[in-house]
């Protein structure tokens, strides 16, 4: 500012000329933004952005040994990753684990987003019962169900006992534990999802029901060529949140499995949890976690295109 | 006929739903040996409770995630109005692609970055601290981007009104925008509340120590290390933890639900 033409000091002249103002105040414009920005900026870059180029880094790096500090061994973290039989197991297991969770929790949600949206009896008393497990912590929920599945006197060998079937143990076996998990998802999660519909739901205008009833449509193809289309949005929100969900929530593998039998119920979080801090493998753990970020962006690709295609017929 | 059946249907799934908890509040407040008898009648207890709460320093856990929780909430709420206020109302050069960076945390959370963060808390010397299980989470996109579309919706003529009479930014940013913002604020707070009371995996890497160890995790270590305690006293335990969330869900039921509505409509 000191080699500004117009100082008011050196030519005398009190009012500053309009040009210079409107500079100053854009000028001003951009440091208040910025300073406003910058606390949230640090952090968020020291937090998300400096840990995403790092992980690329630390992936190309061999782990420091007391001896020799961590050398650049290029794509060896990559060429141990795609000969690791546990980490295509792992893999596996998170689609399989998608595939499961992410339909059934999305279709009981707008299950319970109609119910209770409609003038179904006691329905507050059934909006209280969707919805509690989503303000539970997820390591409490998996201590509660871990007690449900315990082979002998669980509540579920109870049932199964008084039905005359043989025992079985659910989560000790290869065939059942990853489905078992995937109930616990889907009980927690389904009610979380369940508000977003109700609240699209509820945004909905009362009079197009009046209108389909006048014309005769029934309750189902109202849903389905009404409802259902207006959903949309909503339906493309919760899907987003069930992805990146299904890639994050790994708390209830480590109470009730710990990734077992023989990695059976291990998500790549998981996976990455345990060579990076019962392993301390952090140079495999950081090519893993490189595999999880590809995927979260994979997702959040889709979201933009499927997005710029309009959703939605309105 | 389909609409009484359509009821059955609705409340079996609710029984179910409500399934796991109420079996894990009556092996909770009953004695050890009726923890899977159902008997009408069977003795109640808080035993299980105390039991519990004498094993392992849940007292102090419940200080922790307090703390932290209030610590979380307060810096969020300082940090997302203020980069939010800048989002909405200030054309700086870069807005466009800040944003968009900002809105990288939506996809990539804290959540799956654990083993750089926990070189960089290791680096800052802070693991096994209340700040080390806090600070990823401190600057949050949802946050910003929840406060940014409400302070965009406050009209020009209050800002312009508020600079007429002398309030700088920051003034004005207090005086006219966060009390208008306020149901978005106790939506956000609740959010943010119930998520990290609720946390566990980053906070089990970052702590290793009583002084630093929320609820979750002090959770984890009481029902894994005593294998010997029995169901009734980690379901107890277990009650225990999520009580203060779950009463207060109870007791505020309605803003809750509407909070993570609003929360969601974006």
């Amino acid at each position: 500012m000191s080699d500004s033409p117009t100082q008011p000091g050196a030519s005398g002249v009190a009012a500053p000329a309009p040009a210079s103002a409107g500079f100053f105040r854009s000028w001003s414009v951009h440091v208040q933004g910025w300073l406003l920005l910058l606390p949230a900026a640090v952090l968020l870059v020291t937090f998300t952005h400096f840990p995403v180029v790092a992980t690329l880094y630390h992936s190309f790096l061999s782990n420091p040994r007391p001896s020799r500090a961590a050398v650049w061994v290029g794509l060896d973290n990559y060429r141990a990753m795609v000969e690791d039989p546990v980490f295509w197991q792992v893999l596996g297991n998170n689609m399989w684990f998608a595939a499961g969770t992410i339909p059934a929790s999305i279709a009981l949600a707008l299950l319970m987003a109609v119910w209770v949206n409609g003038r179904i009896a006691g329905r507050s008393l059934l909006r209280l019962a969707f919805f509690t497990p989503t303000v539970l912590p997820m390591i409490a929920v998996a201590n509660i169900w871990l007690f449900f599945y315990t082979p002998g006197y669980g509540l579920l060998e109870q049932v199964t006992g008084l039905l005359g079937l043989p025992s079985h143990n659910w989560l000790g076996s290869r065939e059942t534990a990853l489905g078992c998990l995937m109930v616990v998802t889907v009980w927690k999660e389904a009610g979380f999802f369940m508000i977003f519909y109700l609240a699209a739901l509820q945004s909905l205008s009362p009079q197009l029901g009046e209108a389909a009833a006048l014309m005769g449509a029934g309750r189902w193809y109202f849903f389905r060529r009404v409802t259902f289309p207006l959903l949309m949005p909503t339906t493309l929100f919760v899907l987003v949140n069930a992805v990146i969900n299904s890639f994050r929530l790994v708390d209830h593998i480590v109470v009730m499995t710990k990734g077992g039998p023989d990695n059976a119920t291990a998500l790549l979080l998981y996976y990455i949890y345990d060579v990076g801090f019962k392993f301390w493998d952090q140079a495999y753990a950081a090519a893993l976690t490189l595999v999880l970020l590809v995927i979260l962006a994979a997702v959040a690709l889709g979201q933009f295109l499927l997005l710029d295609r309009r959703v939605h017929y309105q | 006929m389909s609409r009484a059946l359509e009821t059955v249907g609705a409340w079996l799934l609710g029984v179910l739903w409500a399934l796991p908890l109420a079996y894990a509040v009556w092996t909770a407040f009953h004695p050890a040996e009726y923890s899977t008898r159902f008997v009408p009648g069977a003795p109640l207890t808080l035993e299980n409770f105390a039991k519990a709460w004498a094993a392992a320093p849940f007292a102090r856990y419940f200080v922790n995630t307090t703390l932290l929780v209030a610590m979380i909430l307060a810096v969020q709420l300082v940090l997302c109005t203020l980069a939010a206020y800048a989002f909405a109302r200030f054309a700086f050069a870069g807005r466009a692609v800040a944003f968009l960076l900002v809105l990288v945390q939506l996809m990539i959370m804290p959540d799956v970055l654990i083993v750089e963060n926990y070189r960089t808390m290791s680096r800052l010397g802070i693991l096994d601290t209340l700040w080390a299980i806090g600070l990823p989470y401190m600057a949050s996109a949802f946050g910003i981007f929840l406060l940014r579309q409400t302070f965009k919706t406050v009209p020009k003529e209050l800002d312009e009104a508020a600079r007429v009479e002398g309030a700088g930014a920051l003034e004005t940013l207090w005086r006219v925008y966060v009390p208008l913002a306020r149901p978005v604020y106790i939506a956000y707070g609740l959010v943010s509340v119930s998520y990290h009371w609720n946390n566990f995996l980053w906070p089990l890497i970052v702590t290793n120590s009583v002084q630093s160890r929320p609820l979750t995790v002090g959770l984890q270590v009481f029902s894994s290390v005593d294998q010997g305690v029995d169901w009734s006293i980690i379901t107890a335990a277990t009650l225990m933890t999520s009580g203060p969330l779950l009463v207060a869900f109870l007791l505020f039921q309605r803003q809750f639900v509407q909070s993570f509505m609003r929360a969601g409509i974006r």
